[in-house]
């Protein structure tokens, strides 16, 4: 279980070393967010709210463990100027089953896309523009409000 | 009070952050005194739709009270993931 916000690259297989091994889990989920490259990208400059982000995160990741009943959650997420190709963020779930550690782990993309405070900036080679919130990322939210049924939720287990 | 500013608010504003002498009761008061201040804090602040705020690090809405608060932050909407 952890959160971790850093300039520096991560390797998953390390971030992954001992991470939801209980007994009881059936299943891991892991995503990995890269910086695409849509056409002249020359880097990505992620700035965040350094008292906020940490505390905003583990907040996102406890409501995710109450909800599917994880044995084991774990984040991670760059800021700081990323080229093309890099990875920006990663998320991994851990759980009796596979429909909870999915759904968890798109609960908290969602989430971090635009609840956690980072914000990106697109450098191209014609200059530099911040990226606007997108309507569908606030509606994404909508899916999980609390008197939706989820998949492998607590209660079920 | 701490008041912050990231992304393009700070840009328009040109700083990251100061510290702020206000009796403002709520965050839109605070808002009102800031844009009286000079053109370029009018401008960052013209289209409140656009922005959001943190209280002591907690998300808020515009007319949340500031009884208490030590810090402000004022950003766009987030952009993670």
């Amino acid at each position: 279980m952890g959160v971790r916000v850093q300039v520096e690259p991560f390797v998953l297989a390390d971030e992954l070393k001992g991470f939801g091994v209980g007994s009881g889990v059936g299943a891991q989920v892991t995503f990995t967010g890269i910086v695409r490259d849509d056409g002249g990208l020359v880097r990505m400059e992620i700035e965040h709210y350094p008292a906020m982000t940490e505390r905003a995160i583990a907040a996102m990741v406890g409501t995710a463990t109450e909800r599917w009943a994880l044995a084991d959650c774990h984040v991670v997420h760059r800021f700081g100027k990323l080229k093309p190709g890099e990875q920006i963020m990663m998320v991994a779930t851990a759980a009796a089953h596979r429909a909870a550690a999915f759904e968890a782990a798109e609960f908290l993309m969602d989430y971090l896309k635009s609840r956690a405070p980072f914000w990106k900036k697109e450098v191209t080679s014609s200059g530099a523009a911040w990226v606007r919130s997108k309507d569908e990322d606030e509606e994404a939210l909508g899916r999980w409000r609390p008197d939706r049924p989820v998949k492998g939720s607590a209660g079920s287990a | 009070m701490k008041v912050m500013y990231f992304a393009w608010l700070r840009e328009r504003i040109g700083e990251p952050g100061e510290d702020v002498h206000t009796d403002a009761e709520t965050v839109a008061d605070l808002v009102e005194e800031l844009r009286a201040r000079e053109d370029r804090y009018a401008a960052a602040f013209a289209d409140l739709s656009a922005i959001r705020v943190a209280l002591d690090q907690e998300l808020a809405e515009f007319d949340a009270p500031l009884a208490g608060v030590r810090e402000v932050a004022f950003f766009p909407p987030m952009t993670g993931g």
